[in-house]
This record gives C-alpha cells, sequence and structure tokens, in this order.
C-alpha cells in the first residue's frame, strides 16, 4: 500500500492504495465518485477522461500514486455553485448525449480542447475529441455543442462567467 | 432537419432533454457505480480456445488466493442441466443445444463461461481467475458456416446430428401473397426480353459495442431477489429468470438503472446474469459482475454474419419479376434469446418498397464455434435493405439504366397506398416521390452526376460514386398475432399506467425501458398534450419490475408506436374518468362536458375546473359520483394492428482515391418518412447515431476470426469504431405520411439510419470504380479492400495476406505487403 494525498473536485483526501490501482478505479471504488465512468481496458473510450491539474487525461490511464499532490477535476465537480459550465449546457442544448455513459469523459475531454483552442473549427473539434468514442449520437450533435459552447466562452459573450471558464484543476 | 416555427403544442416541439440534467453532472446510476454493502464480485474464467473438450480443471491455487470466496464450476453450483432461453423457435423442429451457464465438459467458442471466481473485489476475482487451471483437448473448430451447412461436415454439437438449427422458408406462392418465383425465374431464362441477376453478398459480423460494459448485481438480502442489470429488458429479465432457474417470478424484482446503450446488445439473457443470482442465493451476500470491454467483445452477442445469395428476374424495360433470396446465418455456438428469428425479421423486406409479383425466401440458421449471434441495430432488416438495394444498382448497371429512375419505375406510389406486398403485409402510408425528390434536391443529385463524369473523363485519381438507398422497414414490433403466427415465445403488447397526483403532478408508468433514446422527455411531451398538464409535472417512470411491473421493453424502434400509444391510451381513460367526476361536480351531464387543454367545461357555460382539481377531489374522496372508484389512475396495454413502416432516400458521394484505395464519404444526405414527430431533436439524435453505426458497417467494422477460432480483434485498438473524426455531418431531413396504424400518427425511427446508410455507402463505393473494372467490394470497403480490387481490376496480383483476411485493415499489425503505402483507415 502507498499512500496518496489527492485534491479531488476540491476536497482533499488521503489514502493507502494498492500501487496498481487505477486512478479510474481510485475515484470511483474509493471515492464513490462513480460519475467517471469506465468503457475499456485499453484507453481507447475516454469514458473516464478527467483533467488532472489541468489536463484532461484518461484516468484508466494514469495510476492513483501518480495523482499524489495532484488536483482532480471530474464531471461532479464541473459546475460551481448549481451553474453549469458552459460546455455541460451546450451538451444537453444541442442533444450532445443520448445514454450518457461517454458523456462525462466527452464534456471534460471538450472543455480540455476548447481551453487550447477556443475557436475549433468542426475538423478540430472532431480531430479533438477523437479519442473519446460514443456509440449513440454519431457525433454530430456533440460536434456542435462544442462549437457552440466555444461561442458561449468568447470573451465578450453574453453568457460566460469568471468562475465558469474552462477548469485548470480544483473544484472551488 | 427544417427548423419551422416552434409548434404551440408539446407534441413536435425540439424539447431537450429532461434526462440530461444528471448525465452531464455526473449523477448517473449506470449497474456498475451499485454496491450494496456486502457485495461480492466474481469473475469467469473463460475459455481460450473455440472448440475443446475439457478434461480437468484445477482450481486449487486459485482457491487459496487471498480475498476469494471460493471458485465453482456448472457442478459445484449444481447447474449441469440449466440451459439459457431461446424464445424463437422458427420451426417446429429447430434443433437447440444446452446454452450452459459454465460448460459442462466441452467448450464451444472462445470466450466461454469455464468457472467462476467469487472474491471480495473484482481485482482479487480477476486476480485468481488467472490461478484457475484448465486442461483442454483441442477440437477442429467449425468456422465457416456454409461448410457447416453441408452433409458430413464437422458438427459443433454432434447429438444434434447436423449444424443447420432450422430452415426456414417463405414462398409468395405458397402463401397466396405472390407468384411462383422459380417459375419466374425460369421464364426469365427462356425470354430474350428479360434478365436473370445472381448475385452473393456477405454480411459481415459485426459487434454492438455499446459503450457501457454489461453488469449486474444481485441482492438476496430482503423477501425479494434485486436484479439490476445493464439491460434493454428488464421485464422479460425477471421472466426468463424464472423460466431458467425456477425461481418464482413474484420473488423477482429487476431493475434496469441507467443504461448505457444497447442496440440489440442487451436483449439477451446472460449466464453471468444466472450465475449472480444462483451465487447471491447460495452465498446471502450481494453478488456483482462486471464485463471487461474484452469480455465484452468476446462473449456479448454479435450481429449480422450471414451469406446472401439472390436471383433477380427482370424484363429488360426494368420490370422485376422474382426474387429468389437463399441465406446461410451463422448463430454461433449456440442460440441466444431471439437469434433464429433475427433473420426472419427480415424475410419480409427483401421485396422493400418495390411491387413484385414473386418472392421466396429461405434461411438456414447454422451453427459454428463463434460467439453467438442475436439482434443488433435493425436485426434482419439492414441485411434485407442491404441485399435489395444493392441488388438494384446490380439491375441498373446490367441494364444500363440511372439507379434512381430504376427504383421508381419498380416502386409503390404514393396514390397505391394501402399497399399489400407480395409478403402478406399491408404498408398503410407513404410517398417514395417525396422523400426522394427532396433529398435529391438536397443532395444535388444532377451537380454530382455531372462532376462524377468530368472526374472519369479526365482519369482523376480521386473518382466521384454516388451512393442510393430507398429503404423502408418494419417496425414496432409487434402485432401479438403476427408474432404468434411466427411462433414466437411472446406477444409484442406494450403497457402504461398513467395516475394523477393529489397535487396535480403526474405519474406514468411504461414497460418500455430506455437506454439512451429519451423517453421520460418524449413521453412526457405526449402527456402533456393530452392531458392539458405542464410538461414539468410529467414524471416517467420505468425499468423497474416493481415500478412499471407490466411490460416488454424496448427493442425493435417499438417505444413510441407501442408503448407511447399504451400511454396515451392510459391517459384518455383518466379523461373519461375524470369527466364523470367533473360532470358531478359542476352538476352537469356528462354529456354536456367538455375537455381541452387541461379544463373541464359545461358546454355553453364558464363553468369548469381543471384536471388537477378534479384529481384533488378524488383523492379527497368527499363527494364524486355514485358506482364509481374514487381514482382516476388508468392502465392500458396496447396490442398493435400492424406495423409502421417508415421509409427514405439516403443518397451519398464518395470519393476513392484510386492511387491508395482511400475512401473518404463526402456528403451524405438522407430524407426519413417517419410520420408525425413528436420531438424533432430526439428524431435528429436517432438518425444520426442509426447513420454511423449503419456506415460503419460499410466502412469500418468487421470482427474477423482467425483459423483456430479466436477473436483477433476484441479490443477498441483493433475493432474499429468509428470516432469523429471518421465521420462527416449528415444532412438530414424528414417529411411526413402520418401513420394510419396508431392514433399518433406516428412512425419508428430508433433504426432508420443504419438500415438504409449501410447500401448506399458500398453502392457509392461502387459507383466510383465500377467504371475501372471493379464489380464487388467486401465489406467493410477498407483501404485495402478497395485498393486490391482495383489492382484485381487492372489485372494485377494482389495476393491476400493472412492477416487481412481476418483484419478490415486496421489495429494492430495489419501492413499489407500489396499496399506499401499503408493507407490505414
Ligand atoms: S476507460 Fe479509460 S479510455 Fe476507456
Ligand atoms: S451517448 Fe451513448 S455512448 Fe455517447
Amino acid at each position: 500500500m502507498t499512500e496518496v494525498r489527492v485534491t479531488v473536485d476540491g476536497v482533499n483526501y488521503a489514502d493507502d492504495v494498492e500501487p496498481r490501482m487505477l486512478l479510474a478505479q481510485y475515484l470511483r471504488e474509493t471515492l464513490g465518485k462513480t460519475g467517471t465512468l469506465i468503457g475499456c481496458d485499453t484507453s481507447n473510450c475516454g469514458a473516464c477522461t478527467v483533467s488532472l491539474n489541468g489536463q484532461s487525461v484518461k484516468s484508466c490511464s494514469v495510476l492513483a500514486v501518480q495523482a499524489d499532490g495532484a488536483e482532480v477535476t471530474t464531471i461532479e465537480g464541473l459546475a460551481r455553485d448549481g451553474t453549469l459550465h458552459p460546455v455541460q449546457e451546450a451538451f444537453r442544448e444541442c442533444h450532445g448525449l443520448q445514454c450518457g455513459y461517454c458523456t462525462p469523459g466527452m464534456i471534460m475531454a471538450a472543455v480540455d480542447l476548447l481551453g487550447d483552442n477556443p475557436d475549433p473549427t468542426e475538423q478540430e473539434v472532431r480531430e479533438g475529441i477523437e479519442g473519446n468514442l460514443c456509440r449513440c449520437t454519431g457525433y454530430q450533435n456533440i460536434v456542435r455543442a462544442v462549437q457552440s459552447a466555444a461561442k458561449t466562452m468568447k470573451p465578450g459573450a453574453a453568457q460566460p462567467t469568471e468562475q465558469a471558464a474552462p477548469v485548470a484543476g480544483g473544484g472551488n | 432537419m427544417t427548423t419551422t416555427a416552434e409548434p404551440t403544442t408539446e407534441i413536435g416541439r425540439a424539447r431537450v432533454r429532461k434526462e440530461d440534467q444528471r448525465l452531464i453532472t455526473g449523477r448517473s446510476r449506470y449497474t456498475d457505480s451499485i454496491t450494496p454493502s456486502g457485495t461480492v464480485h466474481i469473475a469467469v474464467v473463460r475459455s481460450t480456445i473455440a472448440r475443446a473438450t475439457i478434461n480437468s480443471i484445477d482450481k486449487s491455487e486459485a482457491e487459496k488466493a487471498p480475498g476469494v470466496f471460493g471458485v465453482y464450476t456448472a457442478a459445484d453450483l449444481g447447474a449441469e442441466e440449466v440451459g439459457l432461453p431461446c424464445a424463437w423457435p422458427i420451426t417446429p423442429d429447430q434443433k437447440a443445444p444446452q446454452r450452459p451457464v459454465l460448460a459442462n465438459g466441452r467448450v464451444n467458442f472462445s470466450g466461454e463461461g469455464v468457472a467462476v471466481v467469487v472474491a471480495r473485489s473484482a481485482a482479487a476475482a480477476r486476480d485468481a481467475v488467472e490461478l484457475v487451471d484448465v486442461d483442454y483437448e483441442p477440437l477442429d473448430p467449425v468456422l465457416d458456416m456454409e461448410a457447416a451447412a453441408q452433409d458430413g461436415a464437422e458438427l459443433v454439437h454432434p447429438d444434434l446430428g447436423s449444424n443447420v438449427s432450422a430452415t426456414w422458408v417463405f414462398d409468395s406462392a405458397a402463401a397466396g401473397t405472390g407468384g411462383d418465383v422459380s417459375e419466374a425465374i425460369k421464364a426469365a431464362e427462356a425470354d430474350d426480353d428479360q434478365i436473370v441477376v445472381r448475385r452473393r453478398f456477405r454480411q459481415q459480423r459485426l459487434i454492438p459495442a455499446f459503450m457501457e460494459p454489461r453488469s449486474c448485481v444481485v441482492d438476496p438480502t430482503g423477501e425479494q431477489l434485486t436484479i439490476w442489470a445493464a439491460t434493454q429488458v428488464p421485464h422479460i429479465l425477471r421472466t426468463m429468470t424464472t423460466v431458467t432457474l425456477g425461481v418464482p417470478e413474484s420473488k423477482l424484482r429487476v431493475i434496469a438503472p441507467d443504461v448505457g446503450g444497447g442496440f440489440g446488445g442487451k436483449i439477451g439473457v446472460l449466464p453471468e446474469e444466472m450465475l449472480c443470482v444462483l451465487l447471491a442465493q447460495k452465498l446471502g451476500k450481494p453478488v456483482k459482475w462486471t464485463e471487461t470491454r474484452s469480455e465484452c467483445m468476446l462473449t456479448a452477442h454479435h450481429g449480422r454474419d450471414q451469406i446472401q445469395d439472390l436471383v433477380m428476374a427482370v424484363r429488360k424495360d426494368g420490370t422485376i419479376t422474382g426474387f429468389d433470396v437463399h441465406l446461410y446465418a451463422d448463430m454461433g455456438a449456440y442460440l441466444g434469446l431471439v437469434g433464429p428469428g433475427v433473420p426472419i425479421l427480415g424475410a419480409f423486406m427483401f421485396n422493400a418498397i418495390y411491387k413484385m409479383p414473386a418472392l421466396r425466401f429461405t434461411c438456414s440458421n447454422v451453427f459454428t464455434n463463434k460467439t453467438l449471434t442475436d439482434a443488433y441495430r435493425g436485426a434482419g432488416r439492414p441485411e434485407a435493405t442491404f441485399a435489395i438495394e444493392r441488388m438494384m444498382d446490380e439491375v441498373a448497371v446490367e441494364l444500363g439504366r440511372d439507379p434512381v429512375e430504376l427504383r421508381e419505375q419498380n416502386w409503390i406510389k404514393h396514390d397505391e397506398f394501402p399497399y399489400d406486398t407480395v409478403v402478406g403485409l399491408t404498408y398503410d402510408t407513404g410517398n417514395y416521390e417525396q422523400a426522394t425528390q427532396r433529398a435529391m434536391e438536397l443532395f444535388d443529385y444532377a451537380g454530382l452526376r455531372r462532376e462524377q463524369e468530368e472526374r472519369r473523363r479526365s482519369g482523376d485519381p480521386v473518382q466521384l460514386g454516388i451512393g442510393i438507398s430507398t429503404f423502408t422497414e418494419m417496425c414496432g414490433l409487434a402485432p401479438s398475432r403476427v408474432l404468434g403466427s411466427l411462433d414466437y415465445g411472446a406477444g409484442g403488447w406494450e403497457a402504461a399506467n398513467v395516475r394523477m397526483l393529489a397535487t396535480g403532478k403526474v405519474e406514468v408508468t411504461t414497460g418500455a425501458s430506455a437506454h439512451g433514446q429519451g423517453h421520460e422527455t418524449a413521453f412526457s411531451q405526449i402527456v402533456a398534450d393530452k392531458l392539458g398538464v405542464g410538461f414539468d409535472d410529467v414524471e416517467i417512470l420505468h425499468g423497474d419490475t416493481q415500478v412499471a411491473p407490466k411490460g416488454l421493453d424496448t427493442y425493435g424502434s417499438r417505444s413510441l408506436v407501442v408503448g407511447g400509444i399504451a400511454i396515451v391510451n392510459a391517459a384518455e381513460k383518466v379523461i373519461e374518468k375524470a369527466k364523470k367526476i367533473a360532470a358531478h361536480l359542476l352538476e352537469a351531464s356528462e354529456d354536456d362536458i367538455e375537455f381541452a387543454n387541461g379544463q373541464f367545461t359545461v358546454r355553453g357555460t364558464d363553468k369548469g375546473k381543471a384536471i388537477q382539481e378534479i384529481a384533488f377531489a378524488a383523492f379527497m374522496a368527499h363527494d364524486y359520483p355514485e358506482g364509481m372508484e374514487p381514482s382516476l389512475d388508468s392502465d392500458a396495454v396496447f396490442d398493435p394492428e400492424n406495423f409502421s413502416f417508415p421509409h427514405g432516400t439516403h443518397l451519398c458521394a464518395m470519393e476513392v482515391d484510386t492511387d491508395t484505395g482511400r475512401v473518404n464519404l463526402r456528403r451524405y444526405v438522407c430524407v426519413d418518412d417517419i410520420g408525425n414527430v413528436i420531438n424533432p431533436l430526439i428524431v435528429e439524435g436517432q438518425v444520426h447515431g442509426g447513420l454511423a453505426q449503419g456506415i460503419a458497417q460499410a466502412l469500418f467494422e468487421e470482427a474477423n476470426y482467425d483459423e483456430s477460432g479466436t477473436l483477433v480483434n476484441a479490443t477498441f485498438v483493433d475493432y474499429t469504431l468509428p470516432s469523429a473524426a471518421d465521420l462527416p455531418s449528415f444532412t438530414t431531413e424528414t417529411v411526413s405520411t402520418p401513420s394510419t396504424t396508431n392514433p399518433l400518427g406516428v412512425k419508428g425511427v430508433g433504426e432508420a439510419g443504419t438500415i438504409a446508410s449501410t447500401p448506399a455507402i458500398v453502392n457509392g463505393v461502387l459507383d466510383a470504380v465500377r467504371h475501372l473494372g471493379v464489380t464487388e467490394i467486401e465489406m467493410p470497403t477498407t483501404s485495402q479492400r478497395v485498393w486490391r480490387a482495383l489492382q484485381v481490376a487492372k489485372g494485377h496480383q494482389a495476393q491476400q495476406t493472412p492477416s487481412d483476411t481476418h483484419s478490415p485493415g486496421a489495429g494492430l499489425g495489419s501492413i499489407d505487403p500489396n499496399n506499401p503505402k499503408g493507407e490505414v483507415q
């Protein structure tokens, strides 16, 4: 067992974990953060995507111990004070989800994408979320959602607020 | 989608979904997220060999491993006689082997369960699986369905005496619905004015690949056994658990919580589910199983996998005179819950939208040592649509006709509905001209044909092909009597219950069980309109046999056209009851009470009461009519009289790089007639997702087995689901000829995109390279296959490489010496 200290969605945790435990398992099984989902065993689907120190990572490809000292934001910590992140809002408005299983990872990946490229073209969105698979939507409305969120988040756009900007790490 | 002004009714509004708030914030509840305290976990020891006898199983090391409660075989559980159910004996003499929960002495496909480990954590269980030592005596696997169907073939199940499970025939002459196909073909062969077109198409094996791996939790700590399962069919699972294990149905509660996609892949009754029940009973503790993705690919049922031999007789003027269809369908090692019936669901769709005087359909279901097959989005109908729509293009080529024009010549005209087809179905409504005309406009058919001509003339290395599919499907499974005539082991009705709560809210239960379709939103819209209540005041409850006790669940595009109508009928009953109470309270004759927009009014007066007031009055029950129960709550069970028949015209522009074989889907346009639309946003989503899956069959996906019967692409690395970067945006529109088979005028939409798109894409790819001498490319039409077909057409050697025989040119290690540029999709 190895000790890991980590901040997840604004809460500090310290746990003894098996060295082989994946961050995805740690979030789900140890912390009960079941909003983050697991869809594969080869790091292909992206369902498990979270933000680790401001970078989106597939939490099934990171060991829990590697997250020692890090700040993790999951889908559960993305909304602030009851206000949805613009990307979450856009997924709903644009019908960017059906069964919802890819959604937490897809939203986390999209948030990161918009952090790097605030005004992506359709092709840039498609390539930017290539690591996240969705079997339900055919991606069209996901792409629409990401581009629509980009518009909302543009400086000077009507809706964006400081607190709803792309997350870089912790919850509060 | 065309954007029109928002309608004033709820029906027709592009409501954003009620379901989404939870799902976008991580407040979801998929089965694997449910872990009652004290839960033990199982992992299954699986055969690595396709066909073998089991000499011995050594569990001793595994039993000693830390955290392990026990290791069990079928014998240890007393489950050797248990067989998983097949609900569809398509013929009286269908051969059906026992499908065990764990192998009994022999294994019949790679991935079959041999033993089960129970441990304190999933990780401990999986670790211990590695310690179970199974000694196998390998046998030659049976892998080729066509060879397996021949006399003298090695038998998957020797005791059955044959690999052919059943042969099912529909003959329009025998049924009295049309002429004799053999005669039509004979006549065509003897007639200079007719041609006979013979083709063989292969429907490759696909993997449904829903995103949520299958999972189940069985909790025995209570009077009833509670089963949470990632299933499309909680009601069927409950009944079938009783049928399989003998647990009284009344002692079972099945809950399908959030379910992460299904596409037919979650309609089964699983060995692992039954193991969880058996172990929960044995251990008295909650038992949980969640599969890994690799297990899912290997053992969750696959779809398609047919060989189609087709013979069409056609007059040289383009008129079809007969269509003979012969299929082999690979069942895999066992029969799934409805697996044998899947090809039969396609039998009635080979004539599609066309007038045909004679049709015969013969299907042989064959056992092989592969994962079993069962329903996958469209189930039988994509296969049929592929066959007929590819065939229409082949005939057009043979006759030198434009493929759209040839289709139009043969299709049922809009003024000919209702139309009795050659297989005895009555198509109620449709307008193929309208959908096609609109699609051709949106697509710029004429312009793209000109561009195609130009590229051909200039010898452009990138050639353009135009793909067409004018499909129909039968959906809304199903009229119970029709299912009875097909020997299906259940009816096709659906149930609903509408309850007016004291405080004015409405609870609706439905037997349809959503797993991404948006029932909560669409059904709320229907109820809001019917009862004149607010959209947000309606709560749709489903997916729990204790909450919605009656139902037949979700598959076959049935939720709206069957389940939705049950809700409408229950709501009508609520109104009828409320009307009586309203008349009583308003001191008027019931005949004078009118109901509109949630208000009961006395005709010709301004006296009235809202439905919520009536609900409260019924709750108080201080004053209500004699001889009536003080309740508005109502049940309905709807059994449809007929299917509904959505249709549409799908057009695609395919670019093929003739140097590399690379295929690019440049434009996709579809115009679907799905009758009246409840929620255009949801419809659009269903069409998009359906298109992606159908296109994936044409371009990307195939489950490949090697010669020893191992599934070689059992991960998302190798089984190439399309990503966002592999697909374009689609242009989708709807037109409507409302269905007359149900009071909402709706048709189904869940499967349309998948059914229509596959042949459109392949027709387009072939259209791009036909003038270069290519006549056929098997699916998936990857760069390698297209490149090879081009080489063969040029008279070059293009040797098949062992890896490519089994790989769609994707994933690890599929390097083709014939294709040094190594174009990989
Ligand atoms: S679960 Fe992490 S990528 Fe699939
Ligand atoms: S919404 Fe179901 S997998 Fe994306």
